[in-house]
């Protein structure tokens, strides 16, 4: 899973029926300091999140699947959480300086 | 999921027969702010998305899932054309 933030909704309305009456937001995933880490891409929200707000997306289907309860939902990226606090101890950061 | 625009459309007679029927795109994988992320590839459609449409499309073995006959071997799909992100 990563943590990352809304920028914003994103609408289709030629889309999978999968997609059809769940909504899709633009994520983009960040490090404890809030800075951008790593590439922006879509996530379906399941926990009525909104733009801002600092999310935990997932990013394995079958995962997905079961919370969902859709065996054949093709989704690859669903936010399963918002995030209150991100609590990296000082100096613990394991990535390259 | 991620973003991509549709560069055009590829067209190969002979393929792996579970592709038959399967209409297939060039699509150039983008970011949010629609800046190329890595090379052109090519991708199954589902909503009937045309050259230059901005898209945004599933990867690895949920593609396969995403099309009505589950388990083709595809590992990219399109998913939904955007009206507005």
């Amino acid at each position: 899973m990563r943590v990352c933030k809304v920028l914003g909704p994103v609408v289709a309305s030629a889309k999978h029926p999968a997609f059809v009456g769940k909504k899709t937001l633009t994520v983009q995933p960040i490090d404890a300091q809030g800075r951008a880490a790593g590439e922006s891409f879509i996530a379906m929200d399941n926990v009525q999140a909104g733009v801002g707000d600092v999310v935990l997306v997932m990013n394995e289907g079958s995962g997905i699947r079961q919370i969902l309860e859709e065996p054949a939902s093709p989704c690859r990226a669903l936010i399963v959480g918002i995030v209150d606090m991100v609590d990296e101890a000082a100096g613990a950061s394991t990535r390259a300086a | 999921m991620y973003f991509g625009k549709v560069l055009g459309s590829v067209v190969a007679s002979q393929k792996v027969k579970d592709l038959d029927g399967i209409k297939l795109l060039l699509v150039q994988p983008l970011d949010h702010e629609l800046k190329p992320t890595r090379d052109p590839e090519v991708a199954c459609d589902t909503v009937q998305a045309g050259p230059g449409d901005i898209v945004y499309l599933v990867g690895s073995r949920e593609a396969s899932l995403a099309l009505p006959k589950t388990f083709v071997p595809v590992d990219a799909a399109v998913v939904g054309i955007i009206d507005h992100m």
